[in-house]
């Protein structure tokens, strides 16, 4: 009781001093620390998809558009390189002035032939180069550098989402010249015009920065530099920031772990929370009886009580708010009144337990049917979502065993469709219906379930093209309830929550829903 | 004696081609390989085309026994080739990795040897009194306690009680040696006090067993001192079961403290092992079961010269 009075007094006290902390007058110097839980594969941030790479990295790169960095839903553009964008009526040529005077960290210009060359290298890949994101910008049909300062992108259809989609952490700006000599150099080495220059990376131990006085942004950044730790184990990471020797962990901690924190360092540490941008989902297999019958799938989201899971999950996992297809809070996101509405998000669980029975036996699925349910071998929170599934299940009569699987086996797994029903997971750098729901068009690689639907591709394609906020929320929320409703192609379990408690000292940083987003640390600053 | 020990060096070479063969195909075995992981393992979308190539790039599309021969042939020069998860060479990715194993691994066998020897040889010598079940209950203790919670345990203590944590990053002892202990001498005493309790159980019964023999009986009655009966006749002999223990738990730590490593956030071996495991890291894997077996070898072939210096039967055989 009292551990969780002094949560409510911290997060409180850090809720209250949150704006005011944001009017402080910024101080410069020190070195922030952090602890990454994992580690770059190798430095080419438009191969690579883990955070392990963006925490160490982003502060040494800089992208053409950012996400706000005080921007909690991490859903507005503003400028990064670009100083100023117009959009074409048609909206199919978006042209960008670069900002003058921006210097690479050898000493050279920043031009928009390097903004072409990394776009080329993102979107148009060599054969045997790997682009994590290239099929996103699949409307893009040329990128133009007209003059040193304009970069202009030429579109094959109008995309709603294409604006944002530039703000890619990801999309770091290498120099033009170092790409045409060597397309892999970016692997092994690290150049880059963001606030901090490279100094050190101890394989498995440490990463190290130093600030860039040649930053465009002058004035800014603020530290002198940062040491991002290597640390796998959460325990670990915990004691690191209990122990001082770590100002921050930018990925998140569980609730056990933040209480922990906040009863061991009360005002010393803050906590800032959010909903997270990433998703367990439970896929079906569609080619595997019984599951091929959207009746056995409705039942098993019927099965679900959300509302209580989310009561009970949330103070040991890293899961809380009850969710549609888009993250609660961000502008496409469906109002809990007409979420409701969906199959498995009823407030009776009585009624929709007894509709889930009925349809069971319909679909002629025998009381006490067997099935195995694969669930990737990452400990949290696959382990207690898993745990809560099959308890749920069990009470429609269903008998759930459960096979984890390595988590390095699992994707290939889930592309090899050697499941019945498996988890499926999803995590963001944005929030963006066009690329959170790009996996469930019929021919996407993510489709791991396998199913064909000639509406929900559709309704992606109007929702991407809509230009208009309402008409294109009206094509989400169609696909929504197409997708996880009528068809109950997959279906949702709980959004993710981040919590990321960190050292009072650290200021100038906003939360959002992506652990990608926010680590070019520009803006950060240490109070003492 | 030097025919002994020939014949024992020579014996490595095919213990390590062994140990070679069988981890290439073992690894080989495993669903999953490393290019399907690195390039798709994690929701990745890339081409087929870009898979076949980089396949071809580290050399995976050619048959197995030129594959297998040509790393063989790598191995012989010591040139283990580059990690295909990192890219970076397979010596950069273990050599400041094996250094801070193999320091924690010898202050580990410090720590134990001081506290194992003496106690052992003390619970003998008062064998059934207060002081041999204080040992007895210290060392059943040490071996009943995971080595990883009594690693918890510390830290939790030092953070606690003292408001302090080990520093995370390695230092290298000539660059800071202060650093480097501050770093290491937790990881050394709480492997090291498991390590000593089998140790110490062993020197107990090593020496009760040579104490009741009769050469200990003769050099009694003989009238030597008590302390040249136990240095020079008892001890030396009860020794040989214990530096085997010794010996092949070193070993054994250089990559076996996977989970010690997570606790004290050690850049060790044993976390580089599994990675590479989980990565399917071929190369490196290879490298490193390569790395630890040659270090069990050359404890053994240690081992067995000090078995000859202190068993004078080896060496005359």
């Amino acid at each position: 009781m009292r551990r969780a009075l002094a949560l409510v007094a911290v997060l409180s006290v850090a809720l209250l001093i949150g704006p005011a902390a944001a009017q402080d007058k910024p101080r410069y110097g020190g070195e922030l620390i952090f602890a990454v839980p994992s580690e770059p594969p190798s430095y080419d941030a438009h191969q690579e998809e883990t955070f392990g790479l963006i925490h160490p990295m982003a502060p040494h790169y800089s992208t053409l558009m950012r996400v706000d960095p005080s921007d909690r839903t991490g859903t507005k553009p503003v400028g990064d390189l670009a100083e100023s964008w117009t959009i074409s009526k048609d909206g199919l040529v978006y042209t960008f002035k670069l900002r003058k005077g921006v210097k690479f960290h050898d000493g050279s210009e920043m031009i928009s032939r390097d903004v072409k060359a990394s776009y080329d290298k993102i979107i148009f890949p060599e054969a045997a180069m790997k682009s994590s994101r290239r099929t996103t910008y699949q409307a893009v049909e040329v990128v133009e550098a007209p003059d040193p300062t304009t970069i202009r992108f030429r579109l094959k259809w109008p995309e709603s989402s294409f604006m944002l989609n530039l703000a890619s952490p990801w999309n770091w700006i290498y120099k033009a010249d170092i790409l045409a000599k060597d397309p892999r150099w970016y692997e092994k080495n690290v150049m880059g015009t963001g606030a901090f220059k490279f100094v050190e990376h101890v394989k498995g131990s440490h990463w190290v920065g130093k600030k860039n006085a040649d930053y465009w942004d002058k004035g800014k950044p603020y530290l002198d530099g940062y040491r991002a730790l290597f640390i796998t184990s959460s325990s670990a990471q915990v004691a690191a920031v209990r122990g001082e020797r770590a100002h921050i962990q930018f990925r998140g901690f569980s609730p056990a772990e933040r209480d922990q924190l906040v009863a061991a360092l009360g005002p010393k540490i803050t906590v800032q929370e959010s909903p997270w941008d990433c998703v367990l989902m439970v896929a079906m297999h569609h080619e595997k009886k019984p599951f091929d019958d959207k009746r056995v799938r409705r039942a098993l989201t019927l099965a679900l009580d959300r509302y209580e899971g989310s009561k009970n999950l949330s103070r040991i996992a890293i899961v809380r708010d009850v969710a549609g297809i888009q993250v609660p809070g961000t502008p496409y996101a469906t109002p809990p009144a007409e979420l409701e509405k969906l199959a498995g998000y009823g407030r009776d669980i009585n009624a929709s337990r007894a509709e889930a029975r009925r349809l069971l036996k319909e679909a002629g699925v025998p009381d006490g049917f067997t099935f195995t349910f694969k669930n990737r071998g990452t400990p949290m929170p696959y382990e207690p979502v898993a745990i809560w599934l099959i308890d749920q299940w069990r009470q429609i009569g269903l008998n759930v065993k459960q096979e984890v699987i390595e988590a390095s086996a699992y994707h290939p797994m889930l592309k090899r469709g050697d499941f019945e029903v498996a988890m499926d997971f999803a995590c963001g750098f944005i929030v963006e219906p066009d690329l959170d729901l790009g996996r469930f068009v019929s021919n996407s690689d993510a489709n791991y379930g396998k199913h064909k639907d000639a509406v929900i591709d559709e309704l992606y394609t109007k929702q991407a093209r809509a230009s208009d906020l309402e008409e294109r929320k009206k094509y989400v929320r169609a696909l929504e309830k197409r997708l996880i409703d009528e068809e109950v192609h997959v279906f949702y379990t709980l959004q993710w929550h981040r919590i990321i408690p960190h050292s009072s000292k650290v200021k100038g940083w906003t939360i959002t829903p992506s652990h990608y987003l926010n680590n070019q640390l520009d803006a950060v600053w240490l109070s003492e | 004696m030097w025919r002994y020990l020939l014949k024992r060096f020579l014996l490595m070479f095919p213990t390590l081609l062994g140990v070679a063969t069988l981890i290439f195909f073992l690894m080989r075995v495993v669903p999953g390989d490393v290019v399907e992981l690195r390039m798709a393992g994690d929701r990745g979308v890339v081409s087929q085309e870009a898979v076949e190539k980089e396949r071809v790039r580290y050399g995976l599309d050619r048959p197995l026994w030129e594959q297998f021969f040509t790393w063989l042939w790598g191995a012989v020069r010591l040139d283990f080739g580059r990690s295909m998860w990192t890219g970076a060479p397979i010596w950069e990715e273990i050599k400041l990795r094996f250094a801070l194993s193999l320091q924690v691994a010898i202050m580990a066998t410090v720590v134990a040897v001081l506290l194992a020897i003496p106690l052992g040889v003390v619970a003998a010598l008062k064998q059934d009194t207060w002081v041999d079940y204080a040992v007895r209950i210290f060392s059943t203790a040490g071996q009943a306690t995971p080595s990883f919670w009594l690693g918890i345990l510390f830290i939790l203590t030092l953070l606690i009680v003292f408001k302090w944590l080990p520093p995370m990053v390695y230092t290298p002892f000539w660059v800071n040696p202060w650093q480097n202990l501050a770093q290491l001498i937790w990881p050394a005493l709480t492997v090291g006090y498991r390590y000593s309790a089998v140790a110490t159980r062993m020197t107990r019964s090593a020496m009760l067993e040579v104490l009741r023999e009769d050469y200990i009986r003769t050099a009694r009655a003989k009238g030597l001192l008590a302390n040249l009966i136990l240095t020079r006749h008892a001890l030396k002999n009860a020794m040989l079961p214990v530096v085997a223990v010794v010996a092949l738990e070193f070993a054994f730590l250089i990559g076996g403290l996977v989970v010690t490593e997570q606790v004290f956030n050690l850049n060790g071996i044993g976390l580089l092992f599994v990675q590479a495991v989980a990565h399917r890291d071929y190369t490196l894997v290879q490298a490193l079961v390569m790395l630890v077996a040659g270090a069990f070898i050359v404890v053994n072939f240690c081992m067995d010269v000090m078995y000859a210096w202190l068993d004078p039967r080896i060496r005359y055989r």
